[in-house]
């Protein structure tokens, strides 16, 4: 294989492996914050328990989350360095604003959190919490700003043979990005919800501290149902903006070969790319298409074979990622929203076979949230920046595929390592419950009022 | 004054701020298994430096987007062409990072010596790493027209491995610094008798390193340009006889911010010397990298002054802010009653 390939697998492996981290920091630091402010409100112990249980499992994940990010930034210097020179420019910026503004205030603060108990009070203890909130939802809007400027730039000439930035405020307004934030944040919300709403199901079940994951699930479903709620709405307007943006990844989305006035949803479709067609359409909803696209039913949508084969996406992952992201979408407001009921009518415990379902679903939004990056990424794709620049010209040219295939083996091996130590450490914690042991926390809760 | 030249300095600040910080994590990583000699010491040992390390580490991550931001050519082919030894260095620093997280986690001692042998590897290879490929680019990378013709193996020359050298030993001294003014009792003592101990090794390696890079590299023909600029290695090595007579006096806070003073000089007597290179060509110097061939547009340099000007200082004054909640020195007890530590 050569290097560009074997590049582009190690960006794929070592970036889904980091966004199997993050969208649970994302949401979960919102839900421990909350918690802890809940106690600091009451005073009620419970809540401190449940601060306490829920952001240990925070931390393990929060670890990996971490030191798997410094990864990525290395990488676009040492795989991607035609790209790097090439946009640069504009591209470096919000990556080193991401660290000034969001990096250091996150890894500053949850040592604090951390460490802090016994030496602060109560309220910067949960302000603390919050920051890492903040700052890690802050730092997901640069990444996601510098992501959107990959799938549609804008704010720049091509100037000394490279993209040069003319206008910042573009970028910072860029409805890509800012749509993509605001759906990935989203996303990241909804598998903190079913992480919690999960695992308060696993010990609802056993029936260990119930009031505490009553308290938790109910929590989590809420914060779930307005979570998925606006993923798919916020969905619904990503989805436009990719068919204005970037036709070719929208037909690729929906197989759509031929150009098409009024185009309607086909519920079953099987493609056949090696001769531009679809070999099965079949349960088609007039016009619907059309209307996602452009909320115009009347609206054109372009096919594939507009563009020359050389700039089409590969069909066949990127139309399996979207409908099996879309689907679970919609299962995770249903979910989300049955929960809800349950939680708010203090039926949870009488309904075993609902969090039986619940712990189960636990893995899914992970898999959508993934399932959404395939789209994103394999849909931009033979561009790196969308109608700019080529994969194929972005990688090393003094890397050799010895190098990459090297580093790729050892992501592998360390990464799976991490991975299992960090999957082991959640189920043993997860499992074990919160820590009963009152006397060190209320030890603990009167030490923090100093 | 013009953006690169800002940026330049910039760029120096954030690499010497970063090894001036987490240097004594370097330093206390590598110290770990020797000085530890029970699981409360270790303990007391990794808990020393919980609070701070991620935002310490984080200065690296910023030293790479600045550099990515401002000089994107540099950035590119200093990380393309260093790829082997950066991929090392950050296998080291994923391992140490969550090797502090997970060390604590399980009650058993097999588990326990696995972190403790990712916490050295994961603080000694970087350390050796980092001072190993800045040496590289004091003297310069093989590059020209063809790109780089240099290997993993071609960068452990002589110089760069006494860089190397030179930074494990600095960030140890570092490091033991740090202990002794942060722990209390034998373990406070021992890291303060070894501190006695490497500041000879440490100090006759300095000098080897000075003298060495006359021959070397071109670093000090700045110098000999502009006396003035003397000063930078003269607080070198006035700071690094400091430590000595401080630890000689027992006041250990003072010996570690005069080794601060010494990290951040060392690396700025190589900065200077490089201007108006990022990094020099060994072979021909048409094709060094240079603050003006490789920086971004003044208009992103101007923005990334305005952030940088706005926010670094925010941050500064955070995480001192931070450093003082935590100032006093560390006690098992401080462990035992925080169910979160380490």
């Amino acid at each position: 294989m050569d290097a560009l390939t074997l590049s582009r697998l190690q960006f794929a492996a070592t970036s889904m492996f980091h966004f199997i981290f993050v969208p649970l920091t994302l949401g979960l630091s919102i839900l421990v914050a909350y918690m802890e402010t809940r106690y600091v409100r009451t005073n009620d112990e419970m809540y401190l328990k449940m601060t306490k249980f829920w952001g240990k499992l925070f931390l393990i994940n929060f670890a990996i989350g971490v030191v798997t990010g410094i990864t990525l930034e290395f990488q676009f210097g040492m795989n991607w360095a035609e790209y790097s020179k090439y946009v640069g420019d504009i591209f470096g910026a919000p990556l080193a604003i991401e660290a000034t503004v969001a990096f250091f205030l996150e890894s500053s603060f949850i040592g604090l959190w951390i460490f802090g108990w016994n030496k602060v009070s109560k309220k910067l203890h949960a302000l603390a919490i919050w920051l890492v909130a903040v700052a890690t939802n802050l730092s997901a809007l640069w990444i996601l700003l510098a992501n959107g400027w990959m799938q549609h730039p804008v704010g720049f000439v091509i100037r000394n043979n490279r993209a040069e930035m003319v206008d910042f405020t573009a970028m910072l307004t860029n409805s890509y990005g800012l749509l993509k934030f605001f759906h990935t944040v989203f996303s990241g919300y909804v598998v903190a919800a079913f992480f919690v709403m999960g695992i308060s199901a696993f010990h609802l079940l056993k029936k260990n501290n119930p009031a505490l994951f009553k308290a938790s699930f109910r929590t989590a479903a809420l914060f779930g149902l307005v979570s998925s709620l606006a993923v798919f709405i916020i969905g619904d307007f990503h989805a436009a903006e990719v068919a204005r943006t970037q036709p070719t990844k929208f037909a690729a989305m929906e197989s759509v070969w031929d150009t098409q006035k009024a185009a309607p949803y086909n519920l079953l479709l099987i493609p056949d790319p090696a001769n531009e067609r679809n070999t099965v359409e079949a349960l088609g909803i007039p016009r619907l298409l059309s209307f996602l696209a452009f909320h115009d039913g009347n609206a054109e949508v372009k096919g594939l074979k507009e563009f020359s084969k050389d700039e089409r996406p590969p069909v066949i992952p990127v139309l399996l990622s979207f409908r099996g992201m879309a689907a679970l979408g919609i299962l995770f407001m249903l979910l989300a929203c049955i929960g809800s009921i349950i939680a708010l009518r203090g039926r949870l415990e009488t309904n075993p076979l609902f969090l039986r379902i619940m712990l189960y679903a636990l893995p899914l939004p992970y898999i959508a949230a993934q399932l959404g990056w395939i789209v994103a990424e394999v849909g931009r794709q033979p561009w790196i920046v969308y109608g700019v620049l080529k994969t194929a010209d972005a990688v090393s040219k003094n890397v050799s595929p010895l190098q990459v295939l090297t580093s790729l083996i050892g992501f592998t091996l360390l990464y799976g390592f991490l991975g299992v130590i960090d999957i082991y450490l959640l189920f043993k914690y997860a499992r074990k419950g919160p820590d009963d042991d009152l006397s060190t926390i209320i030890k603990t809760a009167r030490g923090q009022e100093v | 004054m013009e953006y690169q030249i800002i940026w330049f300095i910039l760029w120096g600040v954030l690499w010497a701020v970063y090894f001036m910080l987490d240097g004594f994590d370097f330093g206390v990583g590598i110290l770990h298994n020797l000085l530890g000699k029970n699981e409360m010491e270790k303990r007391l040992i990794v808990n020393s430096i919980g609070p701070v390390w991620d935002g310490n580490e984080v200065w690296l991550i910023t030293a790479g987007g600045a550099t990515f931001a401002a000089f994107p050519t540099t950035y590119a082919l200093m990380f393309s062409y260093l790829y082997s030894a950066l991929l090392i260095i950050l296998f080291g620093l994923i391992l140490r990072g969550v090797a502090f997280e997970f060390r604590g986690k399980v009650d058993s001692n097999s588990w326990k010596k696995v972190w403790d042998a990712a916490v050295f590897f994961g603080s000694f290879v970087p350390a050796l790493l980092f001072g190993v490929a800045f040496g590289n680019i004091f003297q310069g990378l093989p590059m020209d027209a063809d790109g780089y013709h240099g290997t993993l193996l071609s960068l452990l020359n002589p110089y760069g491995l006494l860089t190397g050298i030179f930074f494990v030993l600095m960030f140890t001294e570092h490091g033991a610094l740090w202990l002794a003014m942060k722990t209390t009792g034998e373990l406070g003592e021992r890291a303060a008798v070894l501190s006695r101990k490497l500041w000879f090794a440490l100090c006759t390696t300095a000098v080897l390193f000075l003298i060495y890079t006359n021959f070397a590299t071109r670093l000090y023909a700045n110098y000999v340009g502009n006396i003035i600029l003397f000063a930078v290695p003269a607080l070198a090595v006035i700071s690094l006889l400091g430590v000595k007579i401080f630890v000689s006096v027992k006041q250990y806070t003072k010996a570690f911010y005069s080794s601060c003073v010494t990290i951040f000089m060392v690396v700025f007597t190589g900065i200077t010397g490089l201007y108006p290179d990022l990094i020099p060509s060994s072979i021909d110097s048409s094709y060094s990298l240079t603050i003006f061939n490789s920086s971004s547009s003044i208009y992103t340099l101007k923005i990334m002054t305005g952030v940088v000007l706005v926010f670094v200082p925010v941050v500064i004054a955070y995480q001192i802010w931070i450093y003082r909640i935590f100032r006093q020195s560390l006690k098992p007890d401080d462990i035992v009653n925080n169910k979160e530590s380490y």
